[in-house]
């Protein structure tokens, strides 16, 4: 192997949809500027690679890991143990790897369920002989084996030490390229920093002005319940929009899109449970006094858990729904 | 991390967490206390200035610390010292409610009580009335349940520093 | 003393004291297992445990400890917060360390008082303990806030309770605002004949500090008058009086009242509140002779020279249909204006007292008594003012049929003591039911019945009051009233009669009566809620305004510098209502001397850098204590506005307000703690 004197860059994606790779794609014509810099030792998506090739690598001899997608297979908890090993600074990258992300709502279901619904029950879905995917299986003497699927989604910092928090669904180039940058300069701010300002949307908001200081809520709305008016604040329009309660540094891309904050750069670093935050203070606001009224208005809220967690199920204090069941050796599909 | 219990028999007892308002609840507490009404031991009170103050942090963090139930304690819709800091908590309570329960916490577990600083005979009733709901609910241990969700993590770890451990081949 | 100051990055030491408080405590919790459990916990510096924490040797303990041991914080479990807090701040204090780096347990009120099991209590002395050791570290030293406090007082309520604090103040120099809602001061007081026990006349007694509190110059009287909104806080409220128009210019008003002889209505013809609608008056009336300020009101409604109708606005259109002879009569005075507006005045006080009495209850609750139903039966006001020489018959007791009755029934407990409408005894009705009685049959000679359920008669010569009452020869019923119908065999008369059970005989009587007189009970006023929510004030579950403390604070509320006077706190008789009124004054002249009121540093800001102008916080404060600063686009807390309630600090989504002695971080750790394995 040749010894370069660029830092080696990893990228590795596990319970993910691939968004995280898009951004770094997405840096468009900084991308070769970063080829230029480092030396991409792993990057799945773009590159072949086997685990062995992983494995022999010296420890702390990758600068630095980003590491996307929420923990959900011993193959994913494998390589977030291996790469933690290999590199010097492993980078919780995208809100999955962060906070468990969209995957982290698993937490809400029983694992079986999720099996039988995916495999069985789906609408498109055609398995007359139920088949499940196994742990092993066999053909012709060879035996093949698959990941075990935990029962509980992991952010990736409840599985290994994490350095730092690039996150967002997926992070921006933006984000991205001043936590490159960062790195790459050596301006790293204290270990377990988020790379992201730690102030609310509301700050950078297009629609900040326009916001009135008196809202108390009647309604809540969806916002395919409305045509909202590109230019007032989503939450005055009776929208829940996760902004008072999300870091900022998106650009605030989703409202420019007409479309409320769902919460995906997480919160604030003083703040322990975004969802309980945004909770309280989105219903400390509510105008009403009478319970049932009270009730009635929330029930414009018809997923709590969607609303609130979106994107930090597996973060929030609760981490999983409590009454599912804990491990006992499940087998996939079993 | 249970609440190491050296009765003859380990028997688990509930605990409770209770955030009381300073003006209402706590005082009708003292009341309970000067009056010399008996109620269960297993609330422990923590004193804040209103009910408004009561941050849903504060009672998710409790019962994942170890609690089997949460007991707000607030002034009379109407009577609330600083104004209306009781009608905020009530608003968040009905939202936690629904949110608990949806991540299948039992919603008597936590419970909001208006109480005024003349009723300490509430105190008593609704302490007492807590603790029988939850001894009958049974513990919700959340830290053990969570120790038991992160079991499923030691085996791979073991594996990859093991394997790690051995000579690599180039 | 030099305080201490303490060196960046000092390890925390803390010192910790559990009190036996004699047995109190340590009769059920084991306070030495808990002295030594504590001892465990990391930061502990000493641990001990002491019989009288509060006294000046266990107070010097604290002391010699911080000194001797370096400890930069205090945690002392005895009694509750609210009786010591302030003692053990202020040992804290004296030995140089800031007073909030102390944290009491409550290990008595809430613990050894109402438990009985030793092993759990102590456990739950651990725990607290536990909690109070994790919270203390983070405590910030801080200082007490001093609010200054404005020399002005206003009382509402110019009834008797009203009145007497007024004077009280008033002479004392303070300067007063009394707002009174009826065009004249006097309230129920000025409505009754004689009071008892000693019989003597109440506009006798009342009149002259009416006439005083008409003259002082320290009192600002505004009579026809409501309080419209009160904003700020002790020392600094801020108050809207609302004065309503009575068409006539008080300062030129001589009270000669040629303008009511002049009337173009010869004769009254409308309803006379101040009689109870059982006489009669002109649209131009002075409520009654004695009346403060002795100035005639205009009544809209009825005066020829407006339209009918109120407007949506509450205002009257002129109608200019009359021949203002009244005016004509008023001659050089011109004290008559038609188109007087309401009048907004926004005063600022430091301290007030409310003092807005009560109403009697309605007896059409009753309708088995027959009020409203039968013409005969009236309620003990309205015989006040049937009895009162001033009133509608002149002083004679004559019923609604012209004739004076010759057999009255006075039925006691109208609308007290009753599961189905007020459960209260109203402490009042026995004593003005058998001074009733008395004028009664002095007035008429009549045989006078008084049913009752208990004879109560407390105070200060009111027992010998009841005896010579009882001596001459009224009827005593002990059995309370269950029906008043016609009497069969003289109905078209208008007779009655009332049936009750001698509870002492065991017999049914049926008493036939020309007249029937319900002893109706005291009610909170009909305004009381919307008064209380105006004033920030708590209730009582039955509607009386609610005292800080029934025995230690009875004038006091829950809000700092409003008092309570007289029977909106509750039925009382005059004696009581007037001692409690100079209570209320002296209270109120404590705080105006003192010149300033120290609150708790419990307030919250805003964190300037992290705040991200969202405005969650700003419709959340009562006090209005936030505000938008547009040019930095971020929220503000006036620290001298807030009141420490901590909602804006729960709801803030980005965890950017802080409160003092409550942060977060505080409160997290005392969770921590309280859930910790304990021995």
């Amino acid at each position: 192997m040749s010894a370069s004197s660029k830092p080696k860059i990893a990228l590795y994606w596990c319970a993910s949809c691939g968004g995280c790779e898009e951004t770094v794609v997405d840096l468009a014509e900084d991308i070769l500027g970063l080829v230029e810099m480092v030396d991409i030792v792993l990057w799945p998506v773009a590159m072949d690679f086997k685990y062995k090739h992983v494995q022999a690598m010296a420890d702390q001899s990758i600068t630095a890991t980003l590491l996307n997608g929420a923990i959900r297979s011993t193959e994913q908890e494998e390589m977030a143990h291996l790469l933690r090993r290999k590199s010097r600074f492993l980078l919780a990258y995208g809100s999955c790897a962060v906070s468990g992300g969209i995957p982290g709502l698993a937490n809400e279901f029983p694992l079986q369920q999720i099996l039988k619904f995916n495999y069985e029950e789906a609408p498109t879905v055609v398995n007359e002989s139920r088949t499940h995917p196994q742990l092993k299986s066999g053909e012709d003497g060879c035996e093949v084996t698959l990941p075990a699927l935990h029962q509980v989604v992991r952010s990736l910092d409840q599985v290994v030490e994490v350095d730092y928090y690039v996150p967002g669904c997926p992070p921006t180039p933006k984000v991205t390229k001043a936590a490159l940058g960062a790195l790459l300069e050596g301006r790293l701010p204290p270990k377990g920093s988020v790379l992201a300002p730690d102030i609310a949307l509301c700050e950078e908001c297009p629609r900040k002005q326009r916001k009135p200081a008196d809202l108390s809520f009647t309604e809540f709305k969806r916002p395919h319940q409305l045509l909202a008016d590109p230019q007032q604040c989503l939450l005055a329009q009776g929208v829940v929009c996760l902004g008072p309660a999300t870091r900022g540094g998106c650009g605030a891309q989703c409202v420019s899109g007409n479309m409320p904050c769902t919460g995906c750069f997480g919160p604030t670093s003083r703040v322990r449970d975004q969802g309980l935050k945004f909770l309280s203070a989105l219903c400390a606001n509510l105008a009403s006094k009478d319970e049932s009224e009270i009730n009635r208005v929330l029930e414009g809220i018809p997923d709590p858990i969607g609303t609130f967690y979106r994107y930090g199920l597996a973060k929030s204090l609760l981490r999983r729904k409590v009454d599912l069941p804990g491990p006992n050796g499940a087998q996939a599909g079993s | 991390m249970t609440d190491t219990s050296p009765t003859p028999n380990g028997q688990w007892k509930p605990r409770i967490v209770a955030f009381f308002c300073n003006w209402c609840t706590y005082t009708a507490a003292d009341l309970a206390g000067v009056s010399r009404m008996k109620y269960a031991p297993n609330v422990r009170v923590i004193r804040l200035m209103c009910s408004g103050r009561v941050d849903p942090q504060f009672i998710v963090e409790a019962l994942v610390k170890g609690a089997d139930g949460v007991l707000i304690g607030g002034c009379h819709p109407g009577d609330c010292h600083y104004g209306e800091g009781n009608y905020k908590m009530l608003r968040r309570f009905q939202m936690l409610k629904r949110t608990l329960k949806d991540m299948g916490i039992a919603p008597e577990r936590v419970r909001l009580e208006w109480i005024s600083a003349a009723e300490g005979e509430k105190v008593k009733r609704v302490v007492n009335e807590l603790v029988e709901q939850l001894a009958q609910l049974g513990p919700l241990n959340l830290p053990q349940k969570a120790a038991d969700w992160d079991k499923e993590l030691a085996e791979v770890e073991a594996k990859v520093q093991a394997a790690q451990a051995e000579p690599v081949m180039a | 003393m030099k305080p201490i100051v303490s060196r960046k990055h000092e390890p925390v030491r803390i010192g910790f004291y559990i009190c036996h408080c004699g047995t109190n405590i340590a009769g059920m919790v084991d306070v030495e297992a808990v002295a030594k459990y504590v001892a465990t916990l990391p930061n502990v510096a000493v641990s001990r445990h002491y019989k009288y924490m509060c006294s000046d040797p266990g107070q010097e303990m604290i002391q010699q400890d911080i000194r001797e041991n370096r400890l930069n914080r205090i945690v002392v479990a005895a009694c509750s917060p609210l009786l010591h807090e302030h003692t053990f701040r202020h040992a804290t204090q004296a030995a140089g360390l800031n007073p909030f780096f102390c944290q009491m347990v409550n290990t008595r009120e809430h613990n050894s008082w109402v438990h009985t099991d030793r092993l759990e209590a102590t456990r739950k002395a651990m725990a607290l303990a536990h909690a109070a050791i994790q919270r203390v570290p983070y405590h910030k030293a801080l200082e007490v806030k001093k609010v200054a406090i404005n020399r002005n007082v206003l009382i509402v309520g110019g009834g008797i309770a009203g009145i007497h604090a007024a004077l009280t103040l008033a002479n004392a120099g303070k300067l007063v605002y009394l707002v009174e809602r009826d065009p004249t001061i006097g309230g129920h007081m000025a409505k009754f004949d004689k009071t008892f026990p000693t019989l003597d006349c109440a506009m006798c007694v009342l009149s002259p500090k009416m006439a005083a509190v008409g003259s002082h110059p320290n009192i600002h009287l505004w009579t026809y008058s409501e309080v419209a909104k009160v904003d700020g806080y002790v020392g600094n409220f801020k108050v809207m009086v609302h004065r309503k128009p009575r068409y006539i210019l008080e300062d030129l008003c001589t009270g000669c009242q040629e303008c009511v002889a002049a009337c173009v209505y010869k004769e009254p013809k409308f309803p006379d509140e101040f009689n109870l609608g059982l006489g009669k008056r002109k649209p131009v009336f002075l409520a009654f002779p004695q009346a403060i300020p002795p100035v005639v009101r205009i009544d809209p409604e009825v005066c020829l020279n407006f339209k009918r109708g109120k407007n949506p606005d509450g205002s009257h259109t002129l109608s200019d249909k009359c021949k203002k002879t009244c005016v004509e009569a008023c001659g050089d005075r011109r004290a008559i204006d038609f188109k007087q507006t309401e009048e907004i005045r926004e005063i600022t006080v430091g301290t007030i007292v409310m003092a807005t009495g009560f109403q009697i209850f309605d007896a059409k609750r009753t309708p088995y008594y027959g009020y409203g139903l039968y013409p005969n039966v009236y309620n003990a006001l309205e015989i006040e003012r049937l009895i009162n020489a001033s009133g509608p018959t002149e002083g004679e007791v004559i019923m609604r049929n012209g004739q004076k009755p010759k057999k009255v029934a006075i039925v006691h407990c109208v609308g007290s003591r009753d599961e189905n409408t007020n459960r209260w005894c109203s402490r009042v009705c026995c004593l003005y039911s058998l001074k009733l009685a008395h004028l009664i049959k002095e007035h008429t000679d009549a045989e006078v019945y008084n049913f009752y359920i208990d004879m109560r008669t407390p105070g200060k010569s009111m027992e010998e009051f009841y005896n010579r009452i009882a001596e001459e020869g009224m009827h005593l019923i002990r059995g309370k009233v269950a029906d008043v119908y016609p009497d069969p065999n003289d109905g078209a008369t208008g007779r009655l009669v009332v049936q009750a059970e001698d509870t002492l005989t065991n017999k049914i009587l049926k008493v036939p009566v020309d007249m029937v007189v319900l002893a109706v009970g005291l009610e909170p006023h009909p305004e009381a809620e919307a008064l209380r929510r105006l004033f920030n004030l708590s209730c009582s579950s039955e509607g009386w305004f609610l005292e800080r403390h029934p025995k230690l604070a009875p004038v006091n509320t829950f809000t700092d510098g409003i008092f309570l006077a007289g029977c909106c706190q509750g039925p009382k008789d005059i004696p009581d209502t007037v001692a409690q009124a100079g209570a209320a004054a002296a209270e109120a002249f404590a705080l105006i001397d003192k010149g300033h009121i120290e609150q708790e540093p419990n307030t919250a800001h805003i964190l300037a850098d992290e705040c991200s102008g969202c405005k969650s916080c700003i419709p959340l404060c009562p006090y209005t204590a936030i505000t938008f600063d547009e040019a930095k686009q971020k929220a503000v807390i006036n620290e001298a506005l807030c009141k420490g309630c901590g909602t804006c600090v729960a709801s803030c989504p980005s965890g950017s307000i802080v409160q003092n002695l409550f942060e977060d971080d505080e409160i997290f750790s005392e969770i921590d703690g309280l859930l910790a394995p304990v021995p």
